[in-house]
């Protein structure tokens, strides 16, 4: 009986940590404190959240130029940036693919793509494809809503920008809107995970 | 763990309960299409939505059925996509395959239709346009972050999911291990 018990136990244990060790292996979850990064900005800069003194968060986005469902979210991604970078809010875009296999995501096309675009946030490029596995992006479009505490920046949100991205006038709900509302209210987040289909991170 | 599976109940529930005031009546949206697609390329395309996809890709039957989540402007989807035809020619007895296309529907006429007749491709091509992908992602595989492509390999007794590419051996891998 008490074998039983002890290897039912055992296997338990082994069952748990192996769910530990995949959810640590697949990113970030919930709750999580998300690592600073020292990436390149389209302007030749180097950019870290850490310069961000006055933040009070982070939408961390991965990105690019060539998924259409990146480029579907484009401008409401300039929005969120408009709207909450003054807030304490500010878009950090990261763009995660491997630009020898998509050298439409290389420097030069984001720089060109920013500026036809007029993108006001900084548009990172994740050389050596470090950061993207470390958040867990899959995926471009993929969000991270961080909050600065004394512990770091902590995860709140990851998922979609919001329900619909066909058409932005129609979009019933504003995930990370709501998230962001939510964190400068002092609220609890309604929905902290969503999917949504995206372009794989190209490796 | 607990609290996760419960989060997940909750977030498929209430989108469950959005979903019936949201459902477009499918059948209109398919007449429009395959009018404009015998107009345009003389190829018919079925397009669904997650309700109308669901019985598609869980087919209770003898054979083993490889279902493909792909889009024209996927490139490592387009690279992968011989090695499923591939595999609908070599064991059409008893392999059934599936190409769900997720290409954006104002591009059916203009990419998806062109690309399907290029291609000549055998295997049965849907094109799924369901907007509600916070349900039926988890809903077809709950560790699916979304990213494509994707593909499901299963039979009555066995259910595999793929948030990959493959190549053309790993593909026949995966296949065999269904094989008995």
């Amino acid at each position: 009986m008490k074998t039983i018990r002890t290897l039912a136990v055992t296997v338990l244990a082994i069952t748990l940590s192996a769910f530990t060790f995949k959810t640590v292996d697949k990113g970030y979850s919930i709750g999580d404190i998300a690592t600073d990064f020292s990436l390149e900005n389209i302007d030749g800069k180097m950019v870290s959240l850490a310069d961000f003194k006055d933040a009070k968060g982070f939408i961390v986005t991965f990105t690019c130029n060539t998924c259409p469902y990146a480029v579907a979210y484009e401008d409401r991604i300039e929005a969120l940036n408009k709207k909450y970078a003054k807030k304490g809010y500010p878009v950090i875009a990261i763009m995660p693919n491997n630009t020898e296999v998509k050298p439409g995501d290389n420097l030069a096309a984001m720089k060109a793509r920013a500026k036809a675009k007029g993108f006001t946030f900084p548009y990172l490029m994740d050389k050596g494809q470090e950061i993207y596995p470390q958040y867990g992006a899959t995926k471009t479009p993929h969000i991270y809503i961080l909050e600065k505490t004394k512990k770091g920046n902590v995860v709140k949100y990851i998922g979609a920008i919001d329900d619909n991205y066909k058409d932005p006038e129609a979009v019933k709900e504003r995930y990370v809107e709501d998230a962001v509302d939510a964190l400068l209210a002092g609220k609890e987040i309604k929905t902290t995970e969503t999917r949504a289909i995206g372009c794989s991170i190209k490796v | 763990m607990k609290r996760i599976v419960l989060l997940v109940l909750l977030i498929v529930l209430a989108c469950k309960e959005q979903v019936k005031t949201e459902i477009v009546p499918l059948t209109q949206i398919v007449d429009k299409e395959e009018k404009k697609a015998i107009d345009a390329y003389d190829i018919s395309l079925e397009i669904y939505d997650y309700d109308g996809l669901e019985p598609l890709i869980n087919k209770v039957d003898e054979k083993i059925h490889v279902v493909n989540f792909w889009a024209t402007w996927c490139a490592p989807c387009v690279k992968e996509l011989p090695y499923f035809e591939e595999i609908n020619a070599n064991y059409n007895d008893r392999v059934e395959v599936l190409l769900v296309s997720l290409d954006f529907p104002r591009n059916y006429d203009s990419k998806l239709k062109p690309f399907m007749k290029k291609h000549n491709l055998k295997s049965k091509v849907i094109a799924f346009d369901d907007i509600d992908q916070n349900r039926w992602i988890p809903a077809i595989n709950k560790n699916w972050t979304g990213a494509l492509p994707a593909t499901i390999i299963y039979n009555k007794n066995k259910r595999q999911f793929y948030e990959q590419s493959f190549t053309k051996e790993e593909l026949e891998i995966e296949l065999k291990s269904f094989f008995k």
